[in-house]
């Protein structure tokens, strides 16, 4: 619930930027929770014209490649395997079907809030194997980190982890050197930012003077870093700033970050729509492959071929708003997605078509 | 992928703390904030605490804001 | 992706738009009669002069014993809500329980005594049954079935096709209670709530609207599965009319907010089982909303927004920031998430 003091902080800042907007600028933000914050809060269309928002390939969901999805739902068909996942990942279609339909027709699969909660399915069970579905950032990965530290202390032999993790720094770099990607600045995931501090963002500024601002996830929030965003084009400083003092501090985490690295390696990994990123993708490290559920469940799973061809990859880089998609609002809604930027409850085309006026989309 | 929420310390026993968050009591685990005493704030991210918050930004008090207001001036 | 359409998922159990697609492929489909298709709590039939509504629910809820209730409890309201809000007088309840072998006689005696409860402070009487037993893991413990009966006084007309441009939103109190309640005791959630089930009865209130509003009632809804905006969704598609709501009055309780907060759920989806909501002409809303905080299942009443003639079929949402974005059906059921 907002004060009014707070309302009216709001509309001083929305004031401010429209007053002080002296360029176009468009700020692309990389987290799901942000495009949803956004389109919760309706404030796109109390924005100045010139400030255009796009939402980047900020939901970890959303860019999990059709061959990845394929492989765990092929893993939550086998006998004895408990697939614990959040909740997040159970309506994601890969070429065929979803977690939620494998688990309608009698797979293992269990939503859990967190992975301590997949640790202690392992404990209950110990006839069964539970895989956890490791998905997200990094503000979720040294969670997951963490948890694998638990079962190794616990010796757990039935618990294993099946990284999806991703890792930010790499897609940023890759949006500023695509030429058809128009970018003015980023609103920083902020607890990414949390975990990673500020360090691993200042080559957008110092290599590509783009402001960079850390961001957290209340409408106000938003606006503080909007108009930060447009105060450093006014006084030409492209710097990375952190708005959301009060949860990131400029070092980070280092524990956590120490968690990430002790469990993890960087490896090339393909994203949805994007293509393959060097060294945007975490696998467990080779000393705790016995930990790794692709080491012990090899799957033989041919890459499928998708029926209907979505635009969900020009969404995710920005370069088509969701509804410019030939299928959005007609062919592909919430309730029968095609793609991940649909299904999932922070994609884009999802955000666009939950809260956006009109359904089959034409306004923002 | 960022859902995380400020939640206080009520009692620690080990890696496990049971946190207040808004009126709710949970169970989470402080592995990735060794230094979090009781009555710390915690920003809680899928039932691990991931980083000590002051108490002031957690309670959104509105001195914080009118704070950010002013210097924003 | 075609596979919702094979096999019956969850969601469709979920009270939104997969469940109505259900009901309306395959049961309105099949039965096709004017009556059913208006789709109503409560069906209204002409019978020699008079009005009768009747009702039926099935009670699946698990875990069956939970703060503030239990299915027993639940089944009762339920039925007696549904009646209630068709604004009838409910009078007679059926019970069919289906019960799994192994469910302890002490637990199936708790819940019957919680009905009888329910009934006595409702005013009905539970007049018929059946009882039938299934083999264990055929039945999650016990589920029950039950049918009401009520007398629509003559005159009385409430349906959203008598929702005008300007008519009032009033919701009972604060929303999500329930279904936060029953989602706290879930496996793999674990978390404890001061949040118990809102489960009463609504027949006392929803009299105390009508007697105080009358004709200016134009219809009322009891937002159970999917919560406050996907009855909110139906009120606007059944009427043809717009509802602007204005987010900061919706009523939520500190620890609805912050539990959803943390498992990224909304609680406008949230069900509910002892509030109502009621759309009112404007000159009626004060005395309607005197009238419902008189009584204590009714204290928190408060307008939430209006019916608007634009953007028919369609609930949109005031922010907090003054913009409005639209607060859409439930999709499938909600699941935790950690984005």
């Amino acid at each position: 619930m907002m004060h009014s003091n707070k309302k009216e902080y709001a509309r001083f800042l929305l004031d401010s930027i429209h007053r002080e907007i002296d360029r176009p600028i468009t700020v692309m933000e990389v987290c799901g929770t942000h495009t949803v914050a956004i389109a919760r809060s309706g404030l796109r269309e109390l924005l100045p014209e010139q400030l255009r928002l796009l939402s980047g390939p900020g939901c970890p969901v959303c860019v999990t490649d059709d061959l990845d999805l394929d492989m765990v739902i092929a893993l939550s068909r086998q006998e004895g395997i408990i697939l614990a996942t959040f909740g997040d990942m159970m309506r994601v279609p890969g070429t065929e079907s979803t977690l939620l339909q494998e688990k309608s027709k009698g797979a293992d699969v269990r939503v859990v809030y967190s992975p301590a909660d997949a640790l202690q399915l392992a404990s209950e069970n110990p006839d069964l194997q539970v895989v956890f579905l490791g998905v997200g950032f990094e503000t979720t990965t040294p969670v997951v980190a963490a948890a694998l530290d638990q079962a190794v202390q616990l010796g757990l032999k039935n618990f294993s982890v099946f990284s999806l993790h991703k890792v930010v720094p790499p897609i940023m770099r890759v949006l500023l050197e695509d030429p058809e990607v128009k970018l003015d600045a980023f609103i920083n995931p902020g607890h990414v930012c949390t975990i990673l501090g500020t360090e691993p963002f200042r080559f957008i500024a110092e290599e590509y003077g783009k402001p960079c601002v850390v961001t957290g996830f209340e409408a106000v929030d938003i606006l503080e870093a909007l108009l930060m965003i447009v105060r450093q084009y006014r006084e030409g400083r492209p710097t990375v700033e952190i708005q959301y003092k009060r949860a990131v501090r400029p070092e980070g985490n280092p524990v956590a970050v120490g968690f990430i690295e002790k469990y993890f390696r960087p490896v090339d990994t393909r994203w949805r729509g994007i293509g393959m990123v060097a060294e945007s993708g975490l696998e467990l490290r080779d000393e705790y492959g016995q930990y790794d559920a692709k080491k012990r469940f090899p799957l033989n799973v041919q890459p499928g071929v998708r029926k209907k061809k979505c635009s969900c990859g020009e969404v995710l880089k920005g370069l088509k708003l969701p509804y410019e998609c030939p299928l959005f609002g007609k062919v592909c809604t919430p309730a029968k997605p095609v793609g991940p930027c649909m299904v999932s409850t922070e994609g884009s085309c999802a955000a666009y078509y939950r809260y956006g006026r009109k359904k089959a989309g034409v306004s923002s | 992928m960022c859902l995380a929420i400020p939640s206080k310390i009520l009692k620690i026993k080990g890696h496990v703390a049971e946190v207040d968050i808004g009126g709710n009591v949970k169970e989470v685990n402080i592995m990735l904030t060794p230094e979090a005493k009781v009555g710390d704030y915690v920003l809680l991210h899928a039932g691990y605490a991931i980083q000590v918050i002051d108490e002031k930004s957690a309670n959104e008090i509105f001195e914080a804001w009118e704070e950010a207001y002013d210097a924003l001036q | 992706m075609s596979s919702n359409d094979e096999v019956i998922i969850l969601g469709h159990g979920s009270g939104g738009a997969l469940t109505n697609r259900l009901i309306k492929d395959v049961f309105q489909d099949a039965f096709e009669n004017p009556i059913l298709d208006e789709l109503l709590d409560a069906a209204v039939l002409d019978i020699d002069g008079g009005k009768l509504a009747f009702t039926t629910d099935s009670f699946v809820v698990d875990p069956i014993f939970f703060p503030g209730g239990d299915i027993g409890k639940i089944a009762v309201c339920g039925t007696v809500n549904d009646l209630a809000v068709s604004g009838a007088e409910p009078l007679y309840l059926s019970a069919g329980f289906i019960i799994e072998e192994g469910l302890l006689i002490s637990d199936l005696k708790k819940i019957v005594q919680s009905m009888r409860s329910a009934a006595q402070a409702a005013g009905v009487y539970v007049v018929t049954g059946d009882t039938k037993v299934v083999g264990r893991g055929n039945a999650d413990k016990i589920f029950i079935n039950t049918a009401g009966i009520g007398v629509i006084p003559a005159g009385r007309r409430l349906s959203p096709r008598y929702m005008q441009p300007g008519d009032v939103v009033i919701v009972s109190g604060t929303m999500g209670d329930h279904g936060l309640t029953i989602l706290a005791q879930r496996e793999g959630l674990s978390f404890s709530t001061p949040v118990e089930s809102d489960c009463t009865p609504l027949n006392r209130i929803t009299k105390a609207i009508l007697d105080a509003g009358g004709d200016s009632v134009r219809c009322m809804r009891d937002p159970t599965r999917g919560g406050l905006a996907t009855t909110l969704n139906e009120l606007a598609v059944q009427s043809g009319k717009g509802i602007l709501i204005n987010e900061e009055r919706i009523p939520l309780r500190r620890e609805v907010v912050w539990a959803c907060e943390m498992l990224g759920l909304d609680p406008l989806y949230l069900a509910n089982e002892g509030k109502v909501i009621a759309v009112v002409a404007p000159d009626a809303a004060d005395c309607v909303l005197d009238a419902m905080r008189s009584l204590p299942e009714g204290e928190g009443s408060v307008a939430i927004g209006q019916v608007i003639a634009e953007e028919e079929g369609l609930v949109l949402l005031e922010t907090e920031l003054g913009a409005t974005r639209v607060l859409g059906m439930l999709e499938g059921e909600p699941l935790p998430r950690i984005c």
